[in-house]
């Protein structure tokens, strides 16, 4: 059904895409909200590392922890650092004005990055680090030049010494977790704790995570969608054949 | 109940009105699928109107709060997403059901005499939305939303003498900010929401006086039986009613596709950049209005010449601003004694298809960046669609046209 809709508004749809920033080429990634463990995968990262500077200020720790089943009791102890309830939003402690000092601009919220800039950037962007000793934090990334911020998944990635071939066809497979053609990165500067396929799956799980918290209704919105349709299509058969019926008489 | 009716209709006229308007308005009985577009648009206004009043209780009009009141709306109120996907997706859909419902208007000639002031009414109905719309579209106050109606509104800075104080005035300060905000709050859910439903009473009651036209353009009125009923004419209700129910149906499925599965329409509907908050410091790489508003924003980059003095921005406004004036005066410019397409000549149908065209390629131009390529044919196209009602006159004239039949067809 869902295939179905989606090819009759690719046809009536020729400017899909038109108002996606131009980005260079990049590494395709297909978002699945429903694999509820790679979400939580991704939260445990965007939390460890990204929430120490970047807020998700539009999203609640609740709602998180009640879409992605991981217990509140659980969510509490291990990732909420702030000491905040769980029912608040999710804040950072960074002050803007101090960070907008440290690294150029404020890092910024990324509850809604997924709509801003798309899966396949953030997918990209993510593994897009390399050394690049005439920049201040000794990092420059492929997919967005001159970023103010530190490669802080280095520890994982390792560091790569030359830029990293982003848009060359790697991808994470949906539905069996596998890379295809992984090693963005063919010289190493620094190593990783991590093999390239392994950190492709990671930064899969973490785009997922983001994609979800752009969109935390669509399991649900597509779900119900499926019946207004039928509902509508029900009420169309009868609205079909009551104006038959009173037709009946004019000629 | 019928005693309750009676009560009522001593004091205030209600069978009157009903029988009038409904029951006994006899419409032509050969409507097809383009005369469902004036009942679905209003079906969409109430649409917007409901989903409207309550998005506003949650809505918070000020810089500081508008950007993060909307993502409270899709987050954490009840249904505040389906509100709120109901209300942006019905925005697009009324410009496709009332662009639809024009084009009808222009295939079957329904703003001839005497149905001028419908049109007229229509017209301003079309004005209006287009204020309104302009006005919704910075409420989320994000990055398209502010910086669209920085450039929207910096238009009249290009009005010769006036113009720096006239967007001043709009705006209520030297940029977009919370005030400009705040105003354009007000106009959207208050004074323009009343001024369109007044004009939209009018549409219809100047409609309900002269009678529908249909795809033949014949007066049915000329064809009387005995009672004084038209021959070829059939009671709204039931049979239009029912009728229209057909309509909705299609109409709300495509629309719940788009609601459900594709609420931001790969961009054209919610536009990416919206989805960053409001930043006066930082322009968006590629300014675009929302598609509907694409055709005349075309049309203003199109002009490029400076002229008798005055700058090309404001021969652009000028081109914008008499490409929907034009449209106004179109009653006049249409000199066939036929109504309908189906009896016009060649040369209208053409001219039509040709106009159509045009549009719907200027609006897909005003979309993408603009290009000295694309500039030259936005300049053509332009020109042809400006030709369409210039030369009306002339070609509505001199073509020859079929014989009308007596009674409807088909």
């Amino acid at each position: 059904m869902r295939k179905l809709i989606f090819g009759l508004f690719i046809a009536i749809l020729p400017a899909l895409g038109l108002a996606a920033g131009a980005a260079g080429p990049l590494d395709a990634m297909e978002p699945d909200h429903t694999n509820k463990q790679s979400l939580q995968r991704g939260a445990a990262l965007f939390t460890n590392y990204c929430m120490g500077c970047h807020s998700a200020e539009f999203a609640r720790y609740k709602r998180v922890s009640d879409d992605l089943e991981i217990p509140a009791s659980l969510y509490e102890e291990n990732l909420i650092f702030t000491g905040a309830k769980i029912g608040e939003l999710m804040k950072v402690s960074m002050s803007k004005d101090q960070s907008a000092g440290w690294f150029g601009a404020p890092p910024p919220d990324l509850t809604l990055e997924s709509r801003l800039r798309g899966e396949s950037w953030i997918y990209s962007y993510l593994r897009g680090f390399y050394q690049d000793d005439t920049r201040p934090l000794g990092v420059n990334n492929v997919v967005f030049e001159n970023v103010g911020m530190p490669h802080v998944l280095v520890d994982m990635q390792g560091l790569c010494a030359v830029k990293p071939k982003i848009g060359h066809g790697s991808s994470v497979d949906p539905l069996s977790g596998n890379v295809n053609n992984a090693d963005v990165c063919p010289e190493y500067a620094i190593e990783g704790s991590m093999s390239a396929a392994e950190f492709d799956r990671a930064m899969y799980d973490l785009t997922n995570f983001l994609s979800y918290m752009g969109d935390p209704v669509k399991v649900e919105r597509e779900r119900l969608g499926i019946f207004v349709l039928i509902f509508v299509a029900i009420f169309f058969i009868f609205a079909y054949l009551l104006n038959r019926e009173y037709w009946k008489d004019v000629h | 109940m019928q005693k309750l009716v009676a009560w009522i209709d001593e004091r205030l006229p209600v069978v009157d009105a009903w029988n009038k308007h409904v029951g006994k308005y006899y419409a032509p009985k050969n409507f097809n699928m383009w005369y469902f577009f004036g009942s679905l648009a209003m079906l969409v206004l109430v649409n917007q109107l409901v989903t409207g009043i309550w998005l506003t209780m949650s809505y918070n009009p000020s810089a500081e709060g508008a950007f993060a009141s909307v993502e409270y709306i899709m987050r954490d109120v009840e249904w505040g997403w389906l509100l709120r996907y109901l209300h942006s997706t019905g925005a697009s859909a009324f410009f496709v059901v009332v662009y639809l419902h024009m084009f009808r208007g222009l295939m079957y000639g329904s703003y001839q005499k005497p149905r001028e002031l419908i049109w007229i009414f229509g017209m301003l109905i079309y004005l209006v939305l287009m204020a309104e719309a302009f006005m919704g579209y910075l409420l989320p106050w994000g990055q398209m939303s502010y910086w669209g109606a920085q450039v929207i509104v910096n238009l009249f800075g290009a009005i010769p003498v006036i113009g720096d104080d006239l967007s001043l005035w709009i705006r209520g300060d030297y940029l977009i900010s919370g005030i400009t905000l705040n105003r354009f709050f007000a106009l959207h859910v208050v004074a323009l929401p009343i001024v369109l439903l007044g004009l939209v009473v009018l549409h219809i009651l100047a409609l309900h006086e002269v009678g529908s036209n249909n795809p033949d353009g014949i007066d049915i009125k000329k064809n009387k039986d005995e009672n004084g009923i038209p021959k070829d004419g059939i009671p709204f209700h039931p049979y239009y009613t029912v009728h229209d129910l057909l309509g909705v149906g299609v109409f709300f499925f495509i629309f719940f596709i788009v609601v459900f599965f594709f609420p931001e329409m790969g961009g054209l509907f919610l536009e990416k950049p919206n989805f960053e908050p409001a930043n006066a410091l930082k322009t968006p790489d590629h300014i675009a209005p929302v598609w509907y508003f694409t055709p005349f924003y075309a049309m203003l980059r199109a002009v490029t010449v400076d002229l008798f003095g005055l700058d090309a921005k404001f021969w652009g406004v000028v081109v914008m601003g008499a490409a929907i004036a034009i449209l106004f005066v179109l009653p006049w410019l249409d000199r066939s004694p036929v109504r309908s397409m189906r009896y016009k000549g060649w040369i209208s149908k053409i001219a039509l298809a040709i106009f159509v065209v045009s549009f719907v390629i200027l609006g897909y131009l005003g979309i993408v960046p603009a290009t000295e390529g694309r500039t030259i044919v936005a300049q053509i196209l332009t020109t042809l669609y400006f030709l369409y009602f210039i030369l009306m006159p002339f070609y509505t004239r001199m073509e020859k046209t079929k014989p009308v039949p007596e009674r409807v067809t088909g």
